[in-house]
């Protein structure tokens, strides 16, 4: 089902936590919501489930102007950063729940809700776990039994708070796979909350950054990574390096090779992966010294200080596989020559 | 491994624990406080109760004074513990739920019985319903009788056993937060339902707790109720009361036995709230 906000404004107080936000989801996208805490992403997914009210601004699912129907009626499935599971229930209970306060007319019968509870559970891997309570169940349990919950009214769009946000690492990664797969097979129309910039761009078919009740950018993975709207997303997804022209960076820059576009703007962002070193200096190369450097795994994440004109130290940080760093074999305190390979120009 | 553990164990236990006749003393001192303030008090209700048998205690109690006294204290629990039950979780429902402004005034009123002694709880009622307060003369001339009758009693006691659902309920949602209820509403459920198969499950052991201390104070009240029932013997005068008459009559046996009923609701309610609070850390 197609979500369309327009004009979503929320004020608490004098707090403006969403301005006028306007926002199309096309049906059957796995969509983040990402942004720094505060922004409003949370509030933003708790007035498309009705669980808030916005102060003003429309609501569409598929069309229809829910704006000011119940959360009760409007076929949302909703999944809580700290579960929300029914304390008192078994895990059995809790999937059943939406089933059972359905109308009588609309109810099914036991057989069925059993049925049906335990095609869920399957689908989650959890079936053996039915008759148990929910603080008897690890943070990953929970967190696929109140998806399971969630599903079981087959909801036309699955909103989800944090669905990681409370889980250790490692789970955390399972689940998000588990979650992209998921997806894949209902291809329910989702949108999930996070702030880890990496979690949306593992599991996201679509990315909506939001800052300070701001839509910043929407687009795919790669759109935002690759073609960053403003200097808030470059800096917000994945690192980068910030040189100012205005600075008197303009001559080191132009010895870097980073071709400088004329009124394309002040500000130049250069990812850590589109540095390039080499051990070759001449009198033409950019400079800079080797401070550090860190083992990521396949890759190697290399500090650099660049002396300025004012003697100030300006850190760069430079990716490259493992195996390219090894046939530098540069050394803390070497100087090395810098190539910059591209570069996004913000004013 | 373990030997060592154990002294070790020992000796620490040994430089965390007061010599022995400070505990002692202190255990001693508690236990006389106790026995003094509290067991003495009952055993002597008991002992003259009995003090001319069994067959003059039963005479006390089917005295039909005493009969009315209990009607008329059952009643009053009957009318207000349910009434101040519905209040307690509105107000609970209210300020745990919702943002209002006012909101930690109506939070400080519902404390507002407690701080009042209770004499000033049923003088408020006199000023109000009294032949001299503010609705008398209406309420005289459409004949409708609150002072000195049992709609004061029981107004009296609502008055005062307010709190007590409402202070029990309060902290507990508070702490619970409503994501299972928005949780419950999210899958469909309506307002009833959530609250019936969510909500309640959730409080049900400091509700039933707060009943109980509840309805033990409907019971007891003596000061409010005192000022407004005018201690019409048969017809306002609920058990404290009708204790209080027989003693200064010199019925000794009859304000006893009448007491030892009363004694006997403070134990039972004694038992019944550990089975409930042992519940309740239990659930």
């Amino acid at each position: 089902m197609s979500i369309l906000l327009s004009n979503i404004s929320k004020n608490f107080g004098g707090f403006a936590a969403l301005n006028n936000v306007n926002l199309e989801i096309p049906e059957g996208e796995l969509v983040a919501l990402l942004g720094p805490s505060g922004c409003g992403k949370t509030t933003l997914l708790r007035i498309i489930a009705g669980l808030e009210q916005a102060d003003s601004g429309r609501i569409l699912l598929s069309g229809e102007d829910k704006t000011e129907q119940h959360v009760s009626h409007r076929g949302i499935g909703f999944v809580f950063q700290h579960y929300a599971l029914f304390r008192h229930m078994t895990v059995f209970d809790n999937v059943a729940f939406g089933l059972r306060v359905k109308p009588k007319k609309e109810r099914p019968d036991e057989a069925t809700i059993a049925k049906k509870v335990h095609a869920l559970l399957d689908l989650v891997q959890l079936d053996w776990l039915n008759d148990r309570f929910p603080d008897q169940l690890s943070g990953g349990q929970r967190q696929r039994i109140a998806l399971a919950r969630a599903l079981a009214v087959e909801p036309t769009v699955l909103l989800l708070d944090e669905p990681f946000g409370a889980l250790d690492a490692s789970v955390r990664k399972d689940l998000r796979q588990w979650l992209r797969n998921l997806h894949h097979d209902l291809h329910v129309t989702s949108i999930f909350v996070t702030h880890d910039q990496e979690e949306a761009m593992e599991v996201a078919s679509q990315i909506v950054v939001l800052n300070q009740g701001n839509i910043e950018q929407q687009g795919s993975p790669s759109d935002i990574y690759d073609h960053p709207a403003n200097e808030f997303v470059s800096r917000f997804i994945g690192q980068t390096n910030v040189f100012n022209l205005e600075q008197e960076e303009t001559f080191w820059l132009k010895n870097s090779g980073l071709p400088i576009p004329n009124q394309v703007g002040k500000v130049a962002h250069v990812r850590p992966h589109d540095i390039e070193l080499s051990r070759s200096i001449n009198q033409d190369s950019a400079q800079a010294v080797l401070k550090d450097w860190q083992h990521l795994g396949a890759l190697i994440r290399i500090e650099l200080v660049k002396q300025e004109a004012d003697n100030a130290l300006t850190t760069i940080f430079a990716e490259m596989p493992n195996d390219q760093f090894k046939q530098l074999q540069i050394n803390k305190g070497d100087q090395v020559a810098v190539r910059i390979r591209n570069a996004h120009w913000f004013h | 491994m373990n030997t060592t553990h154990q002294v070790i164990g020992k000796r620490q236990q040994q430089a965390l624990t007061d010599p022995v006749w400070i505990r002692y003393g202190l255990i001693t001192i508690a236990m006389a406080f106790i026995g003094l303030f509290l067991f003495l008090p009952l055993a002597i209700v008991l002992i003259e109760a009995f003090a001319k048998g069994w067959t003059a205690y039963f005479n006390a109690l089917s005295n039909p004074d005493t009969l009315s006294a209990l009607r008329l204290t059952l009643l009053t629990a009957f009318l207000t513990v349910p009434l101040n039950t519905i209040f307690g979780i509105a107000a609970a429902w209210a300020i745990t739920r919702f943002e209002f402004p006012g909101k930690s005034f109506l939070t400080t009123l519902i404390d507002l019985p407690f701080s009042v002694s209770p004499v000033i709880s049923g003088l408020i009622f006199v000023l109000l319903f009294g032949s001299q307060g503010w609705l008398g003369s209406w309420l005289s001339a459409h004949d409708i009788k609150i002072i000195f009758a049992v709609p004061g009693i029981v107004l009296a006691t609502l008055f005062v056993t307010f709190p007590f659902v409402a202070r029990e309920l309060i902290p507990l949602m508070q702490e619970m937060g409503s994501e299972e209820e928005e949780a419950a509403l999210s899958l469909g459920a309506s307002g009833l339902k959530m609250f019936f198969l969510i909500t309640l499950p959730n409080i049900k052991w400091a509700l039933l707790y707060g009943v109980l201390l509840c309805n033990a104070r409907a019971m007891g009240e003596f000061g409010a109720v005192s000022v407004v029932s005018g201690h019409i013997r048969g017809l306002t005068n609920t058990l404290p009361l009708h204790v209080e008459v027989s003693y200064n009559e010199y019925d000794f046996v009859g304000a006893f036995a009448s007491a030892s009923i009363l004694a006997g609701l403070a134990i039972v309610t004694l038992i019944l709230k550990s089975i409930l609070e042992w519940k309740q850390s239990n659930a």
